[in-house]
């Protein structure tokens, strides 16, 4: 129990590594590109949450800052990859991951 | 003590909805606990005395990024039957090995970290308000800052050009 109270960063960041893990763990095992992009977002989303932990400790607002660059990459990012998702399901009607392999050799 | 209750309870909504995200077969069930796991996400940046990127958070995340994915998961329109064969498969062993980071991670980055086991010193007046962190962008990040928007620029010709049949 003695680990588990008070509160430190370091549980911060601990559950920070594990909702990385869940965003990795999507990327790695889903098929359908929507879900593949939102656990993308779910792994930005845990670096995040470390940023504004470490801006904590130090008492520094630049990782806030840091973390608002990240939220306007990560629109940009989901702006471009549903025009390329919506563009690849008018090519093959599908959102299947494993059917797009043309790349493949 | 109440930080405590607080960080478990959200923690606990945080990586449950996590893995509705990575498990479920429709993706709109994955889009709505992803809403859920933001709304839990910025109640832990406001734990962390992060309030304008906590409000952010609600805002852009869940009202603007995920209003965008729903919207178009709905367009393409998608068949049930299309869903059945994307389903997670291996998600288990996968996430096992990486659950398994956060866990291994830890001990490690103490060492490097001594701060890390304690509680933080408290903070000055109005840490993470809009006040404190607009003026570190606009002085220190202003050239990342309109950077910024050349890139947002960059990527709405860029859906555009992607999505549209004939300009």
């Amino acid at each position: 129990m003695n680990s588990l109270f008070p509160i430190t960063p370091a549980h911060y960041l601990v559950l920070s590594a594990l909702v990385f893990g869940i965003g990795v763990a999507g990327v790695l095992s889903r098929k359908n590109l929507f879900v593949v992009l939102m656990s993308l977002e779910l792994a930005l989303n845990a670096v995040n949450l470390s940023f504004i932990t470490f801006s904590r400790v130090n008492g520094d607002v630049t990782g806030h800052v840091i973390v608002l660059f990240v939220v306007a990459i990560a629109a940009a990012e989901a702006c471009v990859g549903l025009a390329i998702v919506i563009a690849l399901y008018r090519l093959k009607e599908t959102v299947d991951l494993d059917l797009f392999k043309s790349l493949k050799g | 003590m109440l930080e405590a209750i607080l960080f478990y309870i959200l923690a606990a909504v945080l990586l449950g909805m996590g893995l509705l995200v990575i498990t479920r077969t429709n993706p709109i069930a994955s889009a709505l606990a992803m809403v859920a796991a933001f709304a839990a996400l910025a109640a832990l940046y406001a734990l962390l005395s992060a309030s304008l990127v906590a409000i952010i958070q609600i805002l852009v995340y869940a009202g603007g990024i995920m209003v965008l994915m729903i919207f178009v998961i709905m367009l393409l329109n998608l068949h049930p039957d299309d869903l059945k064969p994307m389903r997670a498969k291996g998600w288990v062993v996968v996430l096992a090995l990486t659950g398994v980071w956060g866990v291994v991670l830890a001990p490690v980055a103490l060492i490097f970290f001594p701060a890390g086991s304690q509680p933080p010193a408290p903070l000055a007046e109005g840490f993470g308000g809009i006040f404190s962190v607009g003026e570190k962008m606009f002085s220190d990040y202003l050239f990342p800052f309109e950077m910024l928007s050349l890139v947002l620029l960059t990527a709405i010709v860029g859906a555009l050009v992607l999505s549209k049949r004939k300009l």
